[in-house]
């Protein structure tokens, strides 16, 4: 069977697939003979002991490792397991209705989420969840599924799933996980960023994958086209694995390039820097020759602990590892970009509709100085140990970058008077990619040491498209006119401002896009380090005469897909090699 | 049938952990027990279970009504009536 989906993150994998679904309580309603009610309640008496020990277990390590009070939740999970009107009733179903043990769970449970659903107070309606936790366990050891946490697994696999949290990703085990594909997102959606930090190939917008795939299928990835093969005839197999290792073959002609300069065919050089997402990406910082890290988001930390906020010391030590390994190389700290769909539930805020545009980034740090100190001082330690940059998100107005320079003055005061050390000329500059900020450039140039362009979610603000809806990311589109002009202008801005400006965005390792960028005139392009090697092949196969006649005419057209088509047909005369492994997207 | 009946003293009322406690407790003897929120004796839950305990969403200031039949009734309700008041379900 052949699915098509989106190309998220390049590669040919062959393995066995993973179905991911930890909502689900996918039981079958059918029923048993009256001779078989003995041989099921058995079944269910298993199931709880097997659960049972699940439990101790968890709550053993969680005790000793994290804090009592969430251990807690796994005690009382272990009471419910022997409950009258949980496990009695189930055994009564079976019984009576004949019911197959794992329908009866569920239908208990159900039933009890239901009479839960009525009380008035707020907590105690919420302990449905508990119920239905406990009832997930219960089901899935008595289907046999494994029990399915990304972050103990067995063997390699390539994870299906519907979509992949950021929690899911964060907990991985990185090591076991060789693939994904998943029915949500986008190529910039966090599955796909995630995928390609990690090199791992990934597609993704695969429609109803998760009822088509079954955990043990053969699945053939090839994430160059946007395609998924699940259960392939031999001759198919034998196909891919040539395929694959002639990818291979090409992604290691790549790798060559790292110690080759960002240069143009006449000599103007670019800084090609790269997005980190989570420290094991370190490595690949000078495996693929990147000049420094043009974004470390900071997240992760927030989104690794489960219970409460990373400390400054945590966070410190976390920026000083980066620091120092990219050194003499520079490091720009992007402080918390957490809400909207990088929501750490710990924190107990509201539920923020719309949160894209809500209490979120630079707005949650300044409502919140108690998380924003931290973070701030943790930076600025860092900065005592290699070169730093620091840079605020979601910047929508100067007023926000002026209390956050207020505050990171205090914490540089409250440093200075501990004696403890850090730059005190650290470079700090703003992110642009709310479209207000583009649009007053030129007012926030005057405050801003340095402008970093974060397309991804510009696109999103400006053309009014959220990149997770699965019925409109063909709506995202980085060369629409309209960003065209507006990340033109920034740039001009910047350099009549003399300030150095960059681009974060996964924009800027488009092949495609390359060369507009360049002629724009960006001092640095920041992307995936396995990126790196593909734009700078794209740079180094043009003038600077010639980037700047394209993005001229570029700008001329009236929609993305001229655009696409007139700068496709430039790129194939001079880099076709880098277009090979892309599908024309029209 | 004896019965005792007690005010729900601590801060967040008969929450996770105390109708963990309480359940654990009642659970150690053969009588049955019952208990009921306020006067509300047409809704009497099970005292052996924590969802029925928990249904009772009993915050703090409520009263609860101890309802144990069996040998060991007088035994359970002390026991019960000392978690709850007393010890108020070792949360100070």
């Amino acid at each position: 069977m052949l699915l098509e989906g989106i190309p998220a993150s390049p590669g040919i994998q062959i393995g066995t697939a993973l179905l991911f679904l930890p909502e689900e309580l996918d039981v079958q309603n059918y029923t048993i003979d009256e001779s078989d009610v003995d041989k099921e309640l058995g079944k269910f008496e298993l199931a709880r002991n097997k659960t049972r020990e699940e439990l101790q277990k968890i709550h053993g390590i969680i005790e000793t490792e994290l804090s009592n009070a969430y251990a807690g939740i796994f005690s009382a999970h272990l009471i419910l397991l022997e409950d009258p009107m949980f496990s009695g009733e189930v055994r009564k179903e079976i019984r009576l209705s004949k019911s197959n043990a794992a329908f009866a769970v569920k239908n208990v449970a159900e039933g009890l989420v239901e009479q839960f659903s009525s009380i008035d107070n707020e907590y105690f309606r919420g302990r449905d969840a508990d119920i239905l936790d406990v009832a997930r366990r219960l089901v899935n050891n008595l289907l046999g599924k494994e029990k399915v946490d990304l972050s103990n697994l067995k063997k390699e696999v390539i994870v299906i799933a519907h979509d992949l949290s950021p929690s899911d990703t964060a907990l991985m085990d990185k090591e076991k996980v060789i693939g994904f594909a998943t029915e949500s997102g986008s190529r910039t959606s966090h599955t796909a960023i995630m995928a390609r930090a990690l090199e791992i190939p990934a597609v993704v917008g695969l429609s109803k994958i998760t009822s088509r795939v079954k955990t043990g299928d053969l699945i053939i990835i090839d994430a160059n086209r946007g395609r998924v093969l699940v259960n392939p005839e031999g001759d198919v197999y034998e196909e891919y694995l040539i395929e694959q290792s002639k990818f291979l073959e090409f992604e290691h002609s790549l790798i060559t390039l790292r110690d080759l300069p960002a240069m143009t065919l006449d000599g103007t050089s670019i800084e090609l820097a790269c997005n980190l997402e989570v420290p094991e990406e370190l490595a690949s910082v000078s495996k693929y020759g990147a000049q420094g890290i043009g974004l470390f988001r900071t997240e992760y930390i927030f989104i690794r602990k489960k219970n409460e906020a990373p400390s400054e010391d945590e966070q410190y030590e976390s920026y000083k590892e980066a620091v120092e390994k990219v050194a003499p190389n520079e490091v720009i700290i992007r402080t918390l970009d957490l809400g909207g769909d990088k929501f750490a539930s710990y924190l107990g805020l509201p539920e923020d509709v719309g949160s894209m545009m809500g209490l979120r980034a630079i707005r949650l740090c300044l409502r919140y100085p108690i998380l924003f100190i931290p973070q701030l001082r943790a930076i600025l330690r860092a900065s005592a140990h290699g070169k730093v940059r620091i840079m605020f998100p979601m910047v929508s107005r100067v007023e926000e970058l002026r209390q956050a320079k207020l505050l990171l003055d205090q914490a540089k005061r409250e440093l200075t008077h501990e004696g403890i050390p850090f730059d005190p000329d650290i470079k700090v500059g703003t992110m642009i990619e709310v479209p207000s900020a583009a649009l007053t450039a030129d007012i926030i140039a005057k405050e801003s040491d340095f402008f970093s362009i974060g397309t991804n979610d510009l696109i999103q603000y400006t053309l009014a498209v959220h990149r997770v809806n699965e019925g409109i990311a063909h709506l995202y589109e980085p060369l629409n006119p309209a960003i065209l002009r507006l990340i033109k202008h920034v740039a001009d801005v910047a350099h009549e401002a003399g300030i150095w400006v960059g681009v974060c965005g996964e924009m800027a390792s488009d092949p495609l896009v390359v060369p507009l960028l360049l002629g724009m005139g960006f001092d640095e392009l920041s992307m995936s380090p396995i990126s790196i090697p593909e734009v700078k092949k794209v740079i180094r196969s043009l003038t600077i005469v010639e980037a700047k006649k394209i993005m001229n005419n570029a700008l001329s057209f009236s929609t993305a897909h001229e655009v696409e088509s007139y700068v496709y047909s430039e790129a194939m005369e001079r880099f076709p090699d880098v277009l090979m492994w892309i599908d024309h997207r029209s | 049938m004896p019965q005792r009946t007690l005010e729900i003293r601590n801060e967040h009322g008969l929450h996770m952990k105390p109708a963990g406690l309480f359940v654990t407790e009642a659970g150690k003897y053969k009588s049955s027990v019952f208990i009921y929120k306020d006067d509300m004796d047409d809704m009497k839950v099970n005292g052996k279970s924590l969802i029925g305990v928990l249904m009772l969403a009993a915050g703090k200031g409520s009263t609860i009504t101890i309802e144990a039949e069996g040998e060991d009734s007088d035994k359970a309700l002390d026991a019960l009536e000392d978690l709850v008041t007393r010890r108020m379900f070792d949360e100070e």
